[in-house]
């Protein structure tokens, strides 16, 4: 998944890159060992909801994983007319909601759980958000409505990098005790190691019963997981540039920049 | 027309279970007819509207048709960006309810008065904009738009009483319901102050000013074709609406005129300025703005080029 966020990121010459890798292993549990879905066009598939758009990107490479989108479909990402944009569509296969404005997802998401417990069935929805979004009010409208409804069903995932668009968000906006934010709010909290595949893929197909209180998830993540320069906040060929991981939120890879981490990515292999 | 509202969606829910009821914590003395009939299919969630539209969105992606009901402003503005991502961009079947559109609730204020939902909500062309002008037509709209498959907003009154003569309950996706016939104006109105265009009309009658009034009561399909071939026949229109000047209906009647290169003049009829924090009745806030019968007769007598009312009067 790494390689191919690095190589259409590259092709289309895009940012957002090291939001893309810190979310692989979430995103790789989550379609690998987590979300049952007998086939796209299945009413009763669990829903996802990637509502921290911007790292779409990674989604396609889980759904490539998947046989849901074609290598021709991933070619197709950033070019002109394509589904596959910067931010996910409903319209692309695989794709449950459209997502892109921050604060969204987890209200559709609350609707979609609401949805399944009013229709008895043993559909799950699972949203991941990303820390900075939970500075949107909007976010904790539906985390009100959720724990009031115990939609037992829902899952959300944090990923906490730490990270958003002009600065660390212990600086931007803080968050201190975010697990203690949520189980104020009546949700059940899990911590995870965001990279290990089993601790989330446990924590996320933990099971709940009708009365249980919505699930968090919070996924410690590093913002460019997997490539040392962008873990780092290093933009090699752009000297001027002092080291923050915000370099990688928006810069696009220079030719350097692209061997070197796919050749970090091959050694990892 | 908040009883005709409950009424014709309690007749659709019993016959369809896909409908469910939210509200944003409003409706007091209005949704409890539902809310006995399906407790199961009521939702208050409340004081949330953006995230109300947003469950509205994950419950219609799943099959059910969500009524969404708040004051027009909160139901609108406050969500518009949730309204315009959500069930506009994913294409379901989610319907909101705007009670209040205009001036409805004139004493509360400003943050109440509901003059810019409308030009907002239609500037997204996979929403139905319905806007009623009374409770007949109300009740009519609402059924006659249930099985839509995009989403609708209502801009409903609150009132129950007030009737716009010669409407009879009439109802067409997409046209204009003609309410009256006259040959030296023609009078375009949309939602409650309606009625006002009537009684205009009416007093105009008696300076032997006859004027057509025509009621809009959706935009996205806008009756383009209807209002054409209306202003085809009329030198003058005057377009009345508790409503922003930048686009409401005055816009599309101008548009209209404009691109068919249609000979008529038209004089709009809305809201113009900001608000000074005055409130008032519903009538009081049409008087301030310009909007009430009074206006639109002085308006149609300017237009006509005669200078006082006496002046029509001895014609």
């Amino acid at each position: 998944m790494r390689k191919i966020i690095l190589e259409q990121s590259k092709r289309a010459n895009v940012g957002h890159i090291g939001s893309c890798l810190c979310v692989v292993e979430i995103l790789c549990a989550l379609y690998e060992r987590v979300l049952r879905i007998q086939s796209l066009g299945d009413p009763d598939r669990d829903r996802f909801i990637l509502s921290k758009g911007h790292a779409a990107l990674a989604l396609y490479a889980a759904l490539a994983q998947k046989g849901w989108l074609t290598s021709t479909d991933l070619d197709s990402f950033c070019s002109d007319g394509s589904l596959l944009g910067v931010h996910p569509e409903c319209q692309a296969p695989g794709i449950d909601f459209s997502a892109g404005s921050l604060g969204h997802g987890m209200s559709i998401a609350a609707g979609a759980a609401l949805a399944a417990i009013l229709q008895h069935t043993v559909r799950r929805v699972f949203c991941l958000i990303s820390d900075a979004e939970c500075n949107e009010g909007s976010v904790w409208e539906a985390v009100m409505f959720s724990a009031h409804r115990r939609l037992h069903n829902l899952t959300v995932i944090v990923d906490l990098n730490g990270q958003q668009a002009l600065g660390r968000t212990r600086e931007v906006l803080d968050l201190p005790n975010i697990e203690k934010r949520w189980q104020a709010f009546g949700w059940r909290v899990t911590e995870v190691d965001g990279h290990s595949l089993d601790e989330l893929s446990s924590s996320l197909n933990a099971p709940s019963r009708p009365g249980d209180a919505p699930h968090v998830v919070l996924a410690r993540t590093i913002f460019g997981h997997g490539v040392s320069f962008m873990m780092e906040g290093r933009a090699l060929t752009q000297s001027h540039l002092p080291d923050h991981p915000i370099n990688w939120h928006y810069l696009p890879m220079s030719e350097e920049e692209f061997r070197l981490a796919m050749a970090e990515l091959e050694t990892a292999d | 027309m908040r009883k005709a509202f409950v009424k014709a969606l309690c007749g659709l829910a019993s016959a369809d279970e896909r409908i469910v009821l939210l509200t944003g914590d409003l409706g007091y003395m209005a949704l409890e007819p539902f809310r006995e009939l399906f407790p199961q299919r009521f939702f208050n969630v409340g004081v949330a509207e953006q995230n109300m539209i947003g469950v509205a969105t994950g419950l219609a992606e799943a099959g059910f048709i969500p009524y969404a009901y708040s004051i027009a402003t909160f139901a609108s503005l406050r969500p518009f960006e949730f309204i315009r991502n959500g069930p506009v961009l994913h294409r379901l079947p989610v319907r909101i309810i705007g009670m209040g559109t205009g001036f409805t609730y004139g004493h509360a204020g400003p943050s109440h008065h509901a003059v810019e939902d409308i030009a907002a909500l239609r500037t997204l062309p996979g929403l139905t904009v319905v806007i009623p002008a009374d409770s007949g037509q109300a009740f009519t709209a609402i059924e006659q738009t249930r099985s839509l498959p995009g989403p609708v907003y209502y801009g409903l009154s609150k009132d129950d009483k007030a009737v716009v003569r010669g409407l009879d309950g009439r109802f067409t996706l997409g046209r204009i319901e003609t309410v009256r016939d006259g040959a030296d104006v023609a009078i375009v109105t949309m939602g409650s102050i309606g009625a006002e265009a009537v009684a205009a009309a009416e007093e105009l009658d008696k300076l032997a000013i006859h004027a057509t009034v025509a009621v809009v009561s959706s935009f996205n399909p806008d009756p383009t074709e209807d209002l054409a071939a209306l202003l085809s026949g009329v030198k003058h229109v005057i377009s009345v609406e508790a409503q922003s000047i930048s686009g409401g209906l005055a816009s599309l009647v101008a548009l209209v005129i404009a691109s068919r290169g249609l000979s008529c003049r038209l004089s709009p009829l809305a809201v113009r300025t900001s608000p000074d924090g005055r409130s008032g009745s519903e009538s009081d806030c049409w008087r301030r703005n310009g909007l009430d019968r009074s206006a639109i007769v002085e308006q149609a007598i300017s237009m006509l080029g005669r200078s006082s009312l006496f002046a029509g009067a001895s014609r």
